[in-house]
């Protein structure tokens, strides 16, 4: 069986994929299913997650059908620590905390297909934490705001507005 | 240094206890993984910083009265024990192959009853590990999350406003937190639904794996069921969702014992009254065979059928059998097959068979 996607090469990667219950059937060789991102857990009971996670980081070493994108991903490179992209993208996993800032760029596309999401909404420290609980407190306040305000509850409305302002001034003096 | 108390019994004190569901759900477990600021992640840490991540996180446990609730703390340094020590410390879940194996300045706070295990230096620097008997996700989450909160209070965590706890591994980001169940679902298996369920598990956001965790095999119709999402779900979310859906799987594996004590109650009571046969008087036992006959003998326990070992006893079992424990009990160096005659006669010895 030739490739679907390709058509020139074997297929060497089968499987199903539900999704809402509707079933369906892939055959692709590696390169399209690298490709494509199509691969996935549960075709690899012996992969590590690190290994599955390069194979959906990798960059094609042979430099051959390279976007200037992923040209440039191979040169980004943490200033903290000195871990590269591609290095990255090899071992699946960050050299520090700065890695997160210096790939940025590229982690939107990983982060959804890993988790579904690409922002933290969960538990915040209260040391380094501080100011984003006092940012989502503001959101939160503004979402009421609107509600008030549609309800016609000028008042109460006015009161949010206020404390809208004094969280807003807190953050600003640091 | 094989005086190691933790390493003596294969038992910890929590597991003696009885959680709920406690004849489906063996062990609840919640770890979250995080980092101090300014600190290369263990990976590419040098000597010197992976000794300083140990030395402020220990220096934390000094002097502080919100940790008089978890009793005394004992810190171990794994350079400090034996490859046997390390090797039990694993079978018994208080520490991870990978902290075990390739960690520089790695550690291990363990409470008395080795109910939390606090790990140091392993792929994070700083990894809280609590583990409860039977179904208890909420209540283990809240210990973990109440120890994260006595480190936050002198610790300057890796925090970002938009990826949130900053890990080593992408798959951890965020929360940082894994919870997970470990469920015997021998029913399930036996009236093949388990891949239907499994299959369905994985469609919500959680995963399967053997015991060991990654990639290792489900033993003995035990399966570990965990959150895969760590980014975009709050913790709440995760615990709760994690929580539904195992209440589910229990609740499947119910009406498929009910359904097999119906159904087929001869036959059922035949396998386990051979597996039961076999335990007590087998000469030689592979790991495989014995977490299988463990697992019929298990089945056969909760479900009446056998007056046989109580629950805390195959726990125990499940652990003393491993390589490790094998080798604490009846010396080291042994080969894999004087390895299955010495499990076979501490199965016979532990039912009281001989």
């Amino acid at each position: 069986m030739l490739c679907q996607e390709c058509g020139k090469r074997p297929a060497t990667l089968h499987f199903t994929k539900i999704v809402n219950g509707e079933k369906t059937e892939f055959h692709f060789c590696e390169t399209c299913a690298r490709e494509k991102g199509e691969l996935i857990p549960g075709t690899s009971n012996g992969f590590s997650i690190h290994s599955l996670l390069s194979g959906l980081l990798d960059l094609d070493p042979s430099g051959k059908g390279q976007s200037p994108g992923a040209k440039m991903a191979q040169t980004l490179q943490c200033e903290e620590c000195g871990m590269t992209y591609s290095q990255f993208s090899k071992l699946g996993r960050f050299g520090c905390s700065s890695c997160y800032k210096y790939f940025s760029d590229r982690l939107d596309p990983l982060f959804k297909r890993v988790h579904g999401g690409t922002s933290h909404v969960g538990k915040v420290p209260k040391r380094t934490g501080g100011r984003i609980q006092i940012k989502r407190q503001i959101d939160d306040l503004k979402k009421e705001l609107q509600i008030r305000i549609v309800q016609e509850e000028f008042e109460t409305a006015a009161e949010i507005r206020d404390q809208i302002r004094e969280l807003e001034r807190n953050m600003a003096q640091g | 240094m094989s005086n190691l108390r933790f390493t003596d019994s294969a038992l910890s004190e929590w597991m003696r206890g009885n959680g709920q569901d406690s004849d489906i759900v063996i062990s609840t477990r919640v770890r979250v993984a995080r980092n101090l600021q300014h600190l290369p992640f263990p990976l590419l840490a040098t000597d010197q910083q992976s000794g300083e991540v140990l030395e402020r996180l220990t220096d934390v446990l000094k002097n502080k009265d919100d940790l008089q609730d978890f009793g005394d703390l004992h810190v171990i340094k794994l350079s400090e024990i034996d490859e046997l020590d390390k090797k039990v410390l694993v079978e018994k879940h208080l520490i991870s192959p990978n902290l075990a194996n390739e960690s520089r300045n790695g550690a291990v706070i363990l409470t008395e009853d080795e109910s939390v295990s606090i790990m140091i230096n392993e792929e994070d620097h700083l990894r809280i590990q609590c583990l409860y008997p039977g179904f208890q996700v909420r209540e283990a989450w809240a210990r973990a999350t109440a120890l994260d909160d006595v480190f936050e209070s002198e610790i300057d965590y890796a925090f970002d406003d938009k990826r949130g706890y900053l890990t080593s591994c992408p798959t951890n980001v965020g929360t940082g937190l894994r919870a997970s169940v470990m469920m015997h679902l021998p029913a399930l298996v036996m009236t093949q639904q388990i891949n239907r369920i499994l299959s369905a598990v994985s469609q919500v956001g959680l995963t399967v794996r053997g015991i060991y965790g990654e990639g290792s095999e489900a033993l003995g119709n035990l399966f570990q069921i965990s959150n895969q999402i760590t980014l975009g779900q709050t913790e709440s979310e995760i615990i709760e969702n994690l929580h539904s859906v195992a209440l589910q799987i229990i609740e499947h594996e119910k009406n498929a014992r009910a359904r097999l004590l119906g159904e087929s109650k001869l036959r059922i009571t035949d396998r386990v009254m051979r597996s039961y046969g076999i335990l007590s008087y087998a000469a030689v036992m592979d790991s495989k065979e014995a977490a299988q006959r463990l697992s019929d003998v298990r089945l056969g326990v909760d479900l009446g059928l056998l007056e046989g070992p109580e629950i805390p006893v195959m726990n125990e079992l499940n652990v003393k059998t491993q390589p490790g424990f094998l080798q604490k009990t009846y010396g080291e160096g042994m080969t894999p097959s004087e390895r299955d005659m010495y499990r076979a006669k501490l199965i016979r010895e532990t039912l009281g068979t001989h």
